[in-house]
């Protein structure tokens, strides 16, 4: 009897069960995914980039916990009931939804995209590269980075694709170019100054590689006959890992790079140890 | 005007006397028969799924425990996993493959060609396809395509290891990765049979709805399935046939020294090729030109089914019947101009970014409506939670969780961090992998009474259900929030990357999940086969549905309809009309015996 007065209906388990089922996998769902986060920002534009996830992140999320606590208890409610209580909308109930639906959405997809995405879109891929920013080029191959300086002249040396050796000359550079005498070349690794804007320029040997900083909100494809330049600016001092995000052939997993954000002082010290080597 | 001639030649062999006549082979295996073709397509397609998903259970033992030697497996796949460890190249070859044929051969062939082959002539009052023949032929050429890419994996080489998008000069250069040698070229040949092939199913589909639509059957009538099949067949019909025109090429820069795909200039392996002038981007243009509307070719008509299994257990109309066949039209034309967002960082202009950014954002909102008004037609109905309606409240969630994935991927500035990681590969599996999946599993259990005779297990059924939602939430969930830490998708190991460090565990969680995932569709399958031989015998009618499938006997005769075609009174939804005692009325009954109430 006492459990009777707990429980004054029987219990429909399997209402409760699937109900409860979707229920669930919403605030499941947003509280495992507002654990984590990206890997620490290290760059001016990637702020725009984070507030735009953040924005995307709070508002689906919401949408998300909304749309299957709505479920579960659609669920819960009709599984229980002996006879349907609505049969039809009217067609000005449909009308309605709809148009509620189609302007939220547009409001929170396009209203996002509008106000944040193409604002920093347009800023990142927009800008004029400083006359004074480090220029960098960096020749994807399978599976290496290879990274070259200009030098004092700022003037990369001529390349011939004819003149590629891997083991002696990797990007081809053609050695009668005075031009070519004070550049720099290296494997995988990248310095930059810290705070000083840097212009990429992206080349590819072979195949198409993704050249992808993770900390920098950095990605660009290194199409083989495009040289796509990218502009960024790096925040704080670190090393930051280079990843291919673009499947490039069986070592794709291992082209890793790195990418040494220091003081202008450690950078030039940097610059010259490496100069003397090549 | 046309079909009256062709609708008099099927009423004069009608009946089951016409296939009593011809032999096991013309009924069973060379059949123009949609309903045979219809279950060879899903036979074929399951057993496709069975290859995908073994390949994703080697993919997951890889990214779960990367250094793990499976001695086992490793005795039964000698040439990929010597002593128990994988090979890069083999895994690559299992990333491409498992997507190819999932996609492909059987999301596309169970759901797409299976389902529709099998339901539209049913559901729109015709005795068989606009041209059975031709519906034949592409089953042939269907099996053929899959025969060829099965046999990629046994050629020098491996099977082809450039991924499913196979961008070239990757694909292009046989010397660039193991798997660019016959593997890819049989992958190429493959792929254009596939095309062909759904390119004559596609037509058969829309010529079929066009012109043999039964007496009363008008457009707004046809139920949402049979719209949702329309549509994804006229989405075929224009965007497959480019990728038939890029695989040749690709074809020609393989083997005959063109170079539509490949520039001047590369140094594949120390050595320079002689090829000039080509653009790597075009072909992602003419890809992605198929590949986006590929993803709406096949969950369009996951929607459609699902909506049409709504009612059924709701025992009310689907909410907004007209509004969700606009949404259908809207997201087909839309899914026909987004292709670029596939390429947001591949150097392509910014500015059309900003366009793809905004045309694909547009696609939320019919999409959104569309999903809503499923989730309406719960709304004060009865509910009867059948293993077909489990997968089916299974689908509007998953459409849910994969469409908000959509906003971030199609969002260029997001996109920049995302692109190419574990988020994508979250986003799609959630809607061309699970919405279908789910849809899938749905139909089967829905019209497997239709098709064979006899039901399946309700109670094995749910246990399906449960052990197919739980886990698969679990991992591609999780996959996304991999890719929002970074992730990059297609990686053989990580543990060289201290910023993925911490994804380790996720890996090992999801690996578990997922085999618990693959695990469970053994109940499937058991349950599957017990069921054809075994299973309650079924009713004509035994959901108390109102389609005209419903109408004839389980299975349906030859000819579907006996002697007299039906006739059309009402529209597909007439559930729990007020004031008489049968909570549903098929589509074939009379204005005067039931009011017509939409």
């Amino acid at each position: 009897m006492a459990m009777r007065r707990i429980f004054p209906l029987k219990l429909p388990v399997e209402a409760l069960l699937v109900g409860g089922l979707f229920l669930l996998t919403g605030f499941l769902g947003v509280g495992y995914g507002a654990r984590i986060w990206l890997p620490p920002l290290a760059s001016r534009h990637g702020a725009g980039i984070d507030a735009m996830l953040t924005y995307l992140l709070v508002a689906v999320g919401a949408l998300f916990l909304v749309g299957h606590v709505a479920l579960g208890v659609l669920i819960w409610r009709a599984a229980r009931q002996p006879r349907i209580t609505h049969r039809l909308a009217t067609r000005k109930t449909e009308w309605v939804l709809s148009a509620a639906l189609g302007l939220l959405m547009a409001l929170v997809a396009e209203g996002g995209v509008l106000a944040i995405g193409i604002p920093v879109w347009s800023e990142y891929f927009g800008a004029v590269p400083p006359r004074h920013a480090l220029l960098v080029e960096v020749t994807a191959q399978q599976f290496v980075w290879n990274v070259r300086y200009p030098g004092d002249d700022g003037v990369f040396g001529r390349t011939d694709a004819r003149l590629i050796d891997d083991a002696s000359n990797p990007i081809g550079t053609d050695r009668d170019d005075p031009a070519a005498a004070d550049d720099v070349v290296l494997q995988n690794e990248i310095a930059v100054p810290v705070g000083q804007p840097v212009t990429v320029r992206l080349r590819s040997k072979d195949v198409i590689h993704s050249f992808f900083l993770p900390h920098l909100r950095v990605k660009q494809d290194a199409v083989p006959g495009m040289t796509p330049e990218i502009v960024f600016v790096p925040t704080r001092k670190g090393t930051f890992e280079i990843a291919c995000a673009e499947l490039c052939g069986l070592a794709h997993y291992r082209m890793q790079g790195f990418l040494h954000v220091l003081s202008e002082d450690e950078f030039r010290l940097w610059l010259q140890e490496h100069s003397s080597g090549s | 005007m046309a079909h009256i001639p062709v609708e008099g030649a099927f009423e004069a062999e009608a009946g089951a006397h016409v296939a009593d006549q011809v032999g096991f082979v013309r009924r069973y295996i060379f059949s123009t028969d949609h309903k045979v073709i219809g279950i060879q397509y899903i036979l074929t397609g399951l057993f496709m799924a069975v290859v995908g998903t073994l390949l994703a259970v080697l993919i997951r033992l890889q990214l779960g425990w990367p250094a793990h030697q499976w001695t086992l497996v490793g005795k039964l796949l000698p040439a990929g996993m010597a002593g128990g460890i994988m090979t890069p190249e083999f895994y690559l070859a299992l990333v491409t493959m498992h997507g190819t044929i999932m996609v492909f051969f059987f999301i596309s062939y169970v759901l797409v060609s299976g389902f529709g082959n099998y339901l539209i002539p049913l559901q729109v009052g015709a005795r068989d396809m606009a041209y059975p023949f031709l519906n034949m032929l592409s089953y042939w050429v269907a099996l053929l395509s899959a025969l060829v890419m099965l046999a990629s994996f046994f050629v020098t080489g491996g099977a082809a290891a450039a991924g499913w998008t196979s961008y070239p000069p990757l694909s292009a250069v046989p010397s660039a990765v193991p798997g660019s040698g016959w593997g890819q070229t049989l992958w190429i040949l493959s792929m254009a049979l596939f095309i062909a092939s759904f390119t004559m199913s596609s037509l058969n589909f829309v010529a079929t709805i066009f012109s043999l639509r039964a007496r009363g059957m008008s457009m707004m009538r046809m139920s949402l399935t049979v719209w949702s099949f329309f549509i994804s067949a006229i989405l075929g019909l224009l965007a497959f046939p480019p990728l038939t025109a890029a695989a040749v090429m690709l074809l020609f820069d393989r083997h005959f020294g063109t170079s539509f795909f490949l520039p001047s200039g590369l140094v594949v392996a120390n050595q320079l090729l002689p090829h000039q002038g080509g653009s790597p981007l075009l072909w992602q243009l003419l890809f992605w030109f198929l590949g986006h509307p590929e993803v709406y070719v096949l969950i369009l008509p996951a929607l459609g089914i699902a909506c049409d299994i709504l009612p059924a257990f709701t025992r009310k109309p689907v909410f907004g019947y007209r509004i969700q066949v606009y949404c259908l039209i809207a997201v087909g034309v839309l899914s026909m101009v987004v292709w670029g967002h596939h390429m947001f960082v591949s150097g392509m202009s910014p500015f059309s970014g900003e366009y793809f950014t905004l045309a694909t954002l547009l696609i939320t909102i019919p999409m959104t409506i569309f999903g809503v008004n499923m989730m309406g037609s719960l709304w004060g109905g009865k509910l009867r939670l059948t293993t077909a309606m489990l997968f089916t409240l299974g689908v509007i969630a998953f459409f849910g969780t994969g469409g908000f994935g959509g906003l971030f991927l199609g969002n260029a500035t997001a996109d920049m961090q995302l692109h190419d990681t574990y988020f994508v590969v979250g986003h799609f599996h959630f809607m061309i992998g699970g919405v279908t999946l789910l849809a899938t599993f749905a139909a089967l259990y829905f019209w497997f009474p239709k098709m064979f005779g006899r039901s399946m297990n309700e109670s094995w059924g749910k246990v399906h259900f449960w052990l197919t939602f739980i886990p698969f939430f679990t991992v591609f969930f999780m996959q996304h929030f991999l890719g929002l830490q970074g992730m990059p998708r297609r990686y053989y190991a990580f543990t060289s990357y201290e910023f993925l460090q911490r994804t380790m565990g996720q890996n090992v969680v999801i690996s578990v999940a997922a085999l618990t995932l693959m695990g469970a569709q053994l109940i499937f399958l058991a349950n599957f086969c017990w069921s054809l031989a075994r299973g309650r015998r079924a009713e004509a009618n035994p959901w108390r549905a109102t389609t005209l499938e419903w109408t004839v006997d389980s299975p349906p005769p030859h000819g579907n309809f006996g002697h007299a075609l039906p006739v059309v009174h009402r529209w597909p939804y007439e559930y729990s009309v007020e004031g008489f005692d049968a909570d549903y009325t098929p589509q074939t009954v009379s204005p005067r015996e039931v009011p017509v109430t939409a």
